[in-house]
């Protein structure tokens, strides 16, 4: 196990084991949140500034609440409220709070690569909350993690992703992800939002969504994306829910043991049936648990990736 | 090449742990309130061996559990991030007394780290110390309790504490730098 890195900007530079370190780290987080007292003091006297130019609700109050149980400051930055709107550039608003000393910033953006880029100007350790359509690492990261915590494994799972792949950060990252650790990743949805091209990231893609679940041991749902599609990807929504939404007809087809995921927020009566949401065969609570859970892990394995690279006795 | 001095044979560790259980119960006449907790990762068996020994003098089993003191320690941002190992401690500590249990005692800051992640598990009435090798080097006011074997030690030395449980023999060697 080892983890040697400033920041996280994306699944795809992460090694097997680098991976599985955030992952087994995350094991001991999630037992901390389980106790009476849910705080320890790892990044105590560190400044955290969640800069989230993108709105966002889940991720935000995720990475919020896990900073405070790692005994952080919190500096709260969204876009309404802040400079970005008098037209001031990323790189300026990152450096004035670099000025303030923070010493890790969390950025959800827009722009694909803006935590990138942040991580070639500032001294801060840079974690990427998601940046447009590119990377959402975290979210794979709790993903897996919810995974393994299921079914013991990943390696050889046949994991379906089904839905908005071509405008979803979480497809990518899950994509890189689980197949470096073994899953075979199958893709569905309607053919404008699933590209052929995704096959070169190793996956299989197919538009027949009977076909897709039958032998899937996880079920990924990803919401369509309205506010990033620029044009009518597909002719309507009911289209959508009639062709491709898991309902109980479609649920009866898959594995009785098929576990049913979603990153949120979940549009009931769209890509998934209600019921099916709220049935045992899903998991979706618990990956808001456990994104938690890696979210302590990541600040507390990059902390430590900022410090001098030997391991102390 | 580093030069290697033995410090306990797998018969003297057995002696040592045999003398630390028959002290701890000499010390805490209340057996109901004693509870073991390893340091992870070298303390963590031998809590089970010290758990087994006092089983065997009460004629009860003790309650034995474990701690990580990773998301404790005061120098997370001088390293890279340790392996956080499980904290399991399956019983309540309050009122209890502790007995913090770690293979070698040196600067004591991991115990101080140790003491700090057992508050977050309730208030024991008190805490002691075991360690089988005292190093020596402390760098907080820090003293065990109960101790194995007093080894005067260079800075530069290590000590090595091999354990069945984690595959290799029963062994302490002191590990001299060339």
């Amino acid at each position: 196990m080892s983890w040697n890195r400033k920041h996280l900007l994306d699944i795809e530079s992460l090694t097997v084991e680098e991976i599985l370190t955030v992952l087994d780290t995350a094991r001991a987080f999630k037992a901390v949140s389980e106790r009476a007292i849910k705080k320890v003091p790892a990044l105590r006297g560190k400044t955290v500034v969640n800069l989230f130019v993108e709105p966002s609700t889940r991720t935000r109050t995720s990475f919020e609440l896990s900073e405070q149980r790692l005994s952080a400051d919190i500096i709260n930055f969204t876009a309404e409220a802040s400079s970005l709107k008098k037209g001031e550039t990323l790189k300026d608003t990152a450096r004035n709070l670099e000025a303030l000393n923070v010493d890790f910033i969390v950025i959800r953006h827009s722009a694909s690569g803006a935590p990138h880029f942040l991580s070639r100007v500032l001294h801060a350790s840079v974690i990427n909350a998601g940046d447009g359509a590119h990377e959402h690492p975290t979210q794979a990261l709790l993903d897996a993690f919810t995974i393994r915590e299921k079914k013991g494994r990943i390696e050889g799972l046949n994991v379906t992703i089904l839905g908005d792949i071509l405008y979803s950060r979480v497809a990518r990252s899950d994509i890189w992800a689980l197949t470096r650790l073994g899953a075979k990743v199958t893709l569905c949805g309607p053919s404008t939002l699933v590209p052929r091209v995704f096959e070169q990231m190793g996956c299989r893609v197919t538009y027949n969504v009977e076909e897709a679940i039958r032998d899937a041991d996880i079920i990924n749902l990803l919401r369509i994306q309205h506010e990033r599609q620029r044009k009518t990807m597909f002719p309507s929504l009911n289209e959508y829910t009639s062709l491709f939404g898991l309902n109980k007809a479609r649920l009866a087809l898959t594995k009785p043991d098929a576990l049913i995921m979603h990153p949120g927020p979940i549009n009931r009566g769209v890509e998934i049936d209600s019921d099916i949401a709220d049935s045992g065969r899903s998991v979706i609570l618990e990956q808001v648990t456990n994104g938690l859970a890696v979210r302590m892990a990541v600040l507390f394995l990059v902390n430590g990736g900022k410090g001098p690279q030997e391991v102390a006795p | 090449m580093p030069e290697f001095t033995p410090i306990l044979t797998a018969a003297a560790m057995h002696r040592a742990l045999t003398r630390i259980a028959h002290e701890i119960a000499e010390r805490n006449e209340a057996s109901a309130e004693v509870v073991l907790v390893g340091i992870q990762r070298g303390g963590v068996p031998l809590a089970r061996r010290l758990g087994t020994l006092l089983g065997q003098i009460w004629g009860q089993a003790v309650p034995t559990g474990s701690l990580d003191v990773s998301m404790h320690r005061d120098d997370l941002d001088q390293r890279v991030a340790p392996n956080v190992q499980p904290t399991v401690i399956p019983f309540d500590v309050t009122g209890k007394t502790v007995v913090l249990v770690d293979d070698v005692l040196f600067s004591g800051r991991t115990v101080r780290a140790a003491m700090d992640a057992l508050n977050d598990f309730g208030r024991p009435r008190r805490i002691q110390l075991a360690v089988l090798v005292d190093r020596g080097h402390r760098e907080l006011p820090i003293k065990a309790d109960f101790v194995g074997k007093n080894v005067p030690t260079a800075r530069n030395e290590s000590v090595r504490v091999c354990l069945a449980e984690a595959g290799s023999p029963d062994e302490v060697v002191l590990e001299k730098p060339s």
